[in-house]
């Protein structure tokens, strides 16, 4: 019988599938599809101190095996998230929930978290310093070690939860970030967010996004977040929660073998809304097909021997 | 809203650009006219989003334009062909404020989605009048699909070619109408907001990522909110309409 059990900071998941920030809202649109509780963990929509609607639209441009999205944090900000979005995903989802944080300064970062901490309903933090699509805060905090720190000690001084910093690939460096993270107290590392990118509309000459640049995302990058999560695990002792590219059973093996504890699963969700529902299903005959009886095991496997 | 794969039956052009694709499967999610569904196109990441034109308990009529290379690799499928196709997306037109005269204004490919509208109108009883505009006459379609269905229909292309002479918002003066309902580009929406003389519908359009509420991507910010064309919308009435896209 095959074992999908993962744990991520004492919380303990199901099976290590966890949909996305920001590609899964509130986990109910969903949950009128299918019964979400089958998933690992979920991951609602990025949640900032004040409300935001985000960038212009255009949004999303189209990119061979993937996609550009600049969305910019849309959200109701955190206390209409607490008041109104986390009690209907609690309706529909028995699961940990991860609480994903942005800002726009350390302050915004505590005082987001401070609340959120309070939540029972809430089991991890994850908190973006990696957004690629707002000015001024996002990505900024996320590609400097110090600035990562310096979020990373904020929160953790205000909660007793387990907070994992979501990192940003768009940098020289990943591993002196996530050693800088893990230095300042954090209890595991989310990697990665989208890889910058941009397309270019042929008839009008003009950016597709509005915003002209955005955040890549889907099967194509799977190659670039396999090969972060492989440096990272070797540089850190906390665990790591795997993202980027991930569509298949397969991908979630792959991607533990590197040294993920958990996957998140993001891009897909779009194309496909039952994506996370055929994975968990998928896991136990691929986890068959390869001979693992328990997936704790292989997490970082492909760095032995 | 719904998965399904759904079985071409036609496919066939009805201008140079217009595809009218028949298919059957399961349209059960499908409540209103106006909604939209969201197909996978085989080579193509993002799903296509394409206004439902008709359906029938399992039968689908899509009428749709070829603007890129998902749209035509969609006009090559034929007959048999399988489609994996989301149904029942968005908030579609309301009919219930239509009153005894409703008007119906669609442009280009704005036109397909007041098709199921203007028939399900005809059947409460409603007394129609459609308002078709193109650019040239090789442009025109359904315009004796509509006259079938028992609507008064008035065609307009800006270049005089065939019909009035001019846009949909020239047609309007002097009507006498209840409501109105509308779809085509966003000039031409903003011109019959301007133009129109009582309350109305519009359907929008906008780059989606999902299609289904999940990804923010297609927000608009209207007097009521921040809405998801592909959720709250893609029809928003004139009232709550914001003229503004920038974030």
């Amino acid at each position: 019988m095959a074992d999908t059990r993962v744990t991520l900071g004492g919380v303990e998941l199901k099976n290590p599938v966890i949909p996305a920030s920001g590609t899964f809202g509130y986990g109910y649109e969903f949950a009128r599809l299918y019964d979400i509780n089958c998933l690992g963990a979920l991951s609602f929509k990025g949640t900032t101190w004040e409300p935001r609607f985000g960038n212009p639209t255009p949004r999303i441009a189209e990119c061979t095996a993937g996609l550009i999205n600049s969305v910019g944090l849309q959200n109701p900000g955190v206390e209409k998230v607490i008041a109104e979005e986390l009690p209907k995903l609690q309706a529909c989802f028995g699961g940990p929930i991860i609480a994903n944080i942005s800002g726009f300064s350390i302050e915004q970062y505590a005082d987001t978290a401070a609340l959120l901490d309070k939540e029972e309903g809430v089991a991890i933090l994850e908190i973006n310093v990696s957004c690629p699509n707002v000015s001024h805060g996002g990505m900024s905090f996320g590609t400097q070690p110090d600035m990562a720190a310096r979020v990373t000690a904020a929160v953790k001084e205000v909660t007793k939860k387990p907070v994992y910093i979501k990192l940003t690939p768009n940098v020289a460096d990943i591993v002196a970030i996530a050693k800088a993270c893990e230095e300042a107290g954090a209890d595991g590392i989310s990697m990665i967010n989208t890889l910058l990118g941009m397309r270019v509309d042929l008839r009008t000459r003009r950016p597709v996004v509005a915003n002209k640049m955005g955040g890549f995302s889907g099967p194509a990058i799977l190659p670039v977040a396999l090969r972060m999560v492989w440096q990272v695990y070797e540089a850190v002792r906390i665990p790591i929660i795997g993202m980027g590219g991930v569509s298949r059973a397969e991908d979630v093996i792959e991607m533990m073998l590197c040294g993920a504890a958990a996957v998140q699963v993001g891009a897909a969700n779009l194309v496909d809304p039952f994506a996370c529902q055929k994975i968990v299903a998928d896991l136990p005959t691929v986890m068959e097909k390869y001979g693992i009886e328990n997936l704790k095991d292989i997490i970082g496997g492909a760095h032995h021997g | 809203m719904k998965q399904g794969i759904f079985t071409v039956c036609s496919n066939r052009p009805l201008t140079r650009e217009v595809y009218e694709m028949t298919l059957r499967g399961d349209t059960s999610a499908i409540t209103a006219p106006g909604q939209f569904v969201n197909i996978k196109v085989e080579g193509f990441f993002l799903r296509r989003p394409i206004s439902v034109c008709d359906c029938g308990p399992d039968s689908l009529t899509l009428v749709y334009k070829v603007v890129g290379n998902g749209t035509e690799a969609l006009s090559k499928r034929v007959p048999g062909d399988g489609l994996d196709l989301l149904t029942g997306l968005g908030n579609g037109y309301d009919l219930s404020s239509a009153g005894e005269r409703p008007l119906l204004l669609g442009g280009g490919v704005g036109v397909p989605p007041l098709y199921r509208l203007c028939k399900d109108l005809i059947a409460q009883g409603r007394e129609l009048t459609v308002i078709l505009g193109f650019n040239t006459v090789g442009e025109i379609f359904y315009e004796h699909e509509f006259k079938a269905l028992g609507a008064k229909v008035i065609v307009t292309t800006a270049d005089g070619s065939y019909g009035q002479k001019g846009f949909v918002t020239d047609a309007m003066e002097g009507l006498n109408y209840t409501y109105f309902y509308c779809c085509g580009p966003e000039p031409m929406l903003k011109a019959v907001y301007k133009a129109s003389a009582t309350s109305g519908q519009f359907s929008f359009e906008e780059r989606m990522g999902c299609g289904f509420g999940a990804c923010m991507g297609c927000s608009c910010k209207t007097v009521t909110g921040y809405k998801r064309i592909c959720k709250e919308g893609p029809v928003l009435r004139k009232e709550e309409i914001l003229w503004q896209t920038q974030g």
